[in-house]
C-alpha cells in the first residue's frame, strides 16, 4: 500500500499543491494567517496521515499479535508493514532491527537501559557532543549517577562544527559508547556520522545516533553510515505523535536485556520463571501504538511521495535566505553556521529575550521557539540564556520568510 | 502592532526591564529563595531582610530573565519595602488575581494603580508564569523555602 502522492520527477517543485495536503496550515491565528516555524519541535500532519489512521481504526482495527481472529490478523499485518516501511526509509538490512517506540526519547532509553547499562562500570566513559538534546543526554547522566560512568564532553566550534577527529581524541580505552546527533536540534548542524562511526569503530566502540532531526531533512542509510543505533520520532517526519523507531544492528539487539515487562515480549511464563521474546518484539511489552505506526508509515509514504531530497533542498534553501535576511538586520546574531546544516536557524535579537522575541512574533501569526531548546549545555557553550529557533519544513515558503522577517523588524522597532 | 502587545509591553516596563530597580545580591538577607522557570530557563534570586517586628526593611533581586519576568520583579521589589510579611502577601494575591484577568478588588487602590502596568499579561496565558517568578520566589523565601514552587 505505497500510495504515490506526489509524482517525483522533473516536475518543479509545487509547495502550494503541497501545502494544501496540510488542512491546518489554512488557518489564521492571531487574525493573520499561520506561517509555522516551529517544526523542528513537530511538524504537522497531511491529511493523508490523518485519514489512513481513521480508515485503519474503522474497518481494520484490533490488537495485534494476540488473537486468531480475522481483524486481529488484518492489525497485525499493517502493524508489521509498518515495521519493514521504517526499515527500508533507513535502508537497514533487516526489519527485525527495527523497535517500534513511544518516540525518539524512549529509543535512546531503551538503548540506555538494555544495552549500556549492563556493560557500564564505574569510570567507564560515554562520549558525546555539548550540542546533544536532553534526551540525548540525561539517560547518560542516569548511567553517571547510578553505576559511576564518566560522561566526556566534545567541544563544538564558534560556527558549530563537530570535528570528527576530536570524537576519535576522547575515546579511551574506556570508552563503552559514543552518543551523537545526527543534526543538531538547535544549531542545525549536521555531523559527519560516517566519519565518526570509521574512527570510533576503528578503536572498537560502537555509535548511537540521535536521529530526530537528521531522519527529517534527506535520505539516511544506516547500513552505508554502518550506525550501531539510530533514534528517531516520528511527530516531526509528519506523523503521529506516541510512535517512534530504534535502528539497532542485529548484533546488539541479541545481547541487550529487556527493557519494559509486560506482555507480548515473552516466550513463556511460569510461577518460577520466564524466558523472552526475540528482537523486536523482546522490547515491545505491551499493546503497541498500534494506530500510530500505521500512521507513522503513511507519513513515510508521503515523505517519500514528495521525495526526501527534494524536500530537503527546498527547506534549505528558505533557511538561507532566512538566515542571510537575518543577518543584515542590525542587532541580530545567528548561532551556528556549519557549512554543512539542515533548515534550522537559531538567533538571538539583543537586547530581546527569546520569549519576548516569540511572543512579538507570534501576534504577526508567526510561530517560533524561543528558549534553550532541551539543550542547556549547548546554550552554555554559546554564553546564551535562550535562542529563537525558525525551522523549516517541506510546505513553508519564501513568503514566509518575508513573514518571519517583518516580524523581526516589528520586535526590535518594540524594544530597541 | 497589536493593543494587546501594546500594553504588554508598556514604556514603563520596557524600562523596569532595562533598568531594574534593586537589582543585586542584598548584604544582611536574612531571607533568600530562588525561582526558576524550566520553560525557558529564567532564574531569579530574591533577598529580603526582614526586622524584628516582621517587617520588609530591605529586599533585592538578582538574575536572567524576559523583559516581563525582570519587570515584574522590579516592580514587585519596589512596593515590598516596609510591608509586613502579611501585607506582602495579600499584594501577591492581588497581583495573581490581577495577571491572570481576575478579580484585584483586594489590592488597595495605589497599589492597584501601581501594578496595572502588568495586568496586559493576562492576555497572554502563556507568559503568566513569567510575571509571577520573582513573586512565587518572594513567598518561597518567607516561608523560609530555598526553591520556589510555580504554582
Amino acid at each position: 500500500m505505497n500510495v504515490e502522492l506526489h509524482m517525483q520527477g522533473q516536475a518543479p517543485y509545487d509547495v502550494a499543491s503541497l501545502r494544501r495536503d496540510f488542512p491546518i496550515l489554512a488557518r489564521e491565528v492571531h487574525g493573520r494567517p499561520l506561517v509555522y516555524l516551529d517544526n523542528a519541535a513537530s511538524a504537522q500532519k497531511p491529511s493523508h496521515v490523518l485519514e489512513i489512521m481513521t480508515a485503519f481504526m474503522i474497518s481494520e482495527y484490533a490488537n495485534v499479535h494476540r488473537g486468531v481472529h480475522f481483524l486481529s490478523g488484518a492489525a497485525t499485518e499493517r502493524y508489521e508493514n509498518a515495521r519493514v516501511r521504517v526499515q527500508r526509509f533507513l535502508s537497514a538490512a533487516h526489519s527485525d532491527e527495527i523497535v517500534f517506540t513511544r518516540g525518539g526519547t524512549e529509543a535512546i532509553n531503551l538503548v540506555s537501559y538494555s544495552y549500556l547499562a549492563p556493560l557500564i562500570q564505574r569510570g567507564d566513559e560515554i562520549v558525546l557532543s555539548v550540542m546533544e538534546h536532553h534526551s540525548n543526554i540525561v539517560p547518560w547522566h542516569f548511567l553517571r549517577e547510578r553505576q559511576g560512568a564518566v560522561l566526556k564532553w566534545v567541544e563544538v566550534s564558534d560556527l558549530g562544527e563537530l570535528d570528527p577527529s576530536d570524537v576519535a581524541d576522547a575515546i579511551t580505552s574506556k570508552t563503552k559508547l559514543v552518543a551523537i546527533t545526527h543534526m543538531s536540534n538547535v544549531l542545525g548542524t549536521k555531523t559527519a556520522l560516517r566519519d565518526i562511526v570509521r574512527l570510533a569503530h576503528a578503536k572498537g566502540v560502537p555509535v548511537l545516533a540521535d536521529g530526530c532531526q537528521g531522519a527529517v531533512h534527506g535520505i539516511v542509510d544506516v547500513q552505508d553510515l554502518d550506525v550501531d543505533f539510530y533514534a528517531l520520532t516520528g511527530h516531526k517526519l509528519y506523523g503521529p505523535t506516541g510512535i517512534g523507531a530504534l535502528y539497532a544492528k542485529r548484533a546488539h539487539l541479541k545481547t541487550m536485556r529487556p527493557f519494559q515487562g509486560g506482555g507480548e515480549m515473552i516466550r513463556e511464563v511460569t510461577k518460577a520463571n520466564v524466558t523472552y521474546a526475540d528482537a523486536p518484539m523482546r522490547f515491545e511489552a505491551g499493546t503497541p501504538p498500534i494506530v500510530e505506526a500505521v500512521g507513522l508509515a503513511a507519513a513515510l509514504d508521503y515523505l517519500d511521495g514528495v521525495g526526501r531530497e527534494r524536500a530537503a533542498a527546498h527547506e534549505l534553501a528558505l533557511a538561507r535566505l532566512a538566515a542571510k535576511r537575518l543577518k543584515e538586520m542590525n542587532g541580530v546574531r545567528i548561532i551556528g553556521e556549519a557549512a554543512d546544516k539542515g533548515p534550522i536557524i537559531s538567533f538571538e535579537a539583543i537586547g530581546i529575550h527569546a520569549h519576548d522575541l516569540a511572543t512579538i512574533l507570534d501576534r504577526e501569526g508567526v510561530a517560533v521557539r524561543g528558549g534553550h531548546h532541551c539543550a542547556q549545555p549547548l546554550m552554555e557553550r554559546f554564553g546564551v540564556a535562550g535562542t529563537a529557533r525558525a525551522s523549516f519544513a517541506l510546505y513553508n515558503t519564501r513568503e514566509e520568510v518575508d513573514a518571519l522577517i517583518a516580524a523581526v523588524g516589528e520586535a526590535r522597532r518594540v524594544f530597541c | 502592532m497589536d493593543q494587546h502587545l501594546r500594553e504588554l509591553y508598556q514604556d514603563i516596563i520596557l524600562d523596569h526591564s532595562r533598568h531594574p530597580r534593586h537589582f543585586g545580591p542584598l548584604a544582611g538577607a536574612n531571607h533568600v529563595a530562588e525561582g526558576h522557570n524550566p520553560l525557558c530557563g529564567d532564574k531569579v534570586k530574591i533577598y529580603l531582610m526582614v526586622d524584628a517586628n516582621g517587617r520588609i526593611a530591605d529586599v533585592s533581586f538578582e538574575g536572567k530573565g524576559c523583559a516581563i519576568s525582570v519587570a515584574s520583579a522590579s516592580l514587585m521589589a519596589e512596593m515590598l519595602k516596609g510591608r509586613s510579611i502579611k501585607e506582602a502577601e495579600q499584594l501577591m494575591g492581588g497581583f495573581l488575581h490581577l495577571v491572570k484577568g481576575e478579580d484585584a478588588r483586594t489590592l488597595g487602590e495605589d497599589d492597584r494603580e501601581r501594578l496595572e502596568v502588568m495586568a496586559g499579561v493576562s492576555a497572554f496565558p502563556m507568559r503568566v508564569k513569567c510575571a509571577t517568578l520573582a513573586w512565587h520566589a518572594m513567598k518561597a523565601a518567607l516561608e523560609g523555602e530555598r526553591i520556589a514552587r510555580t504554582e
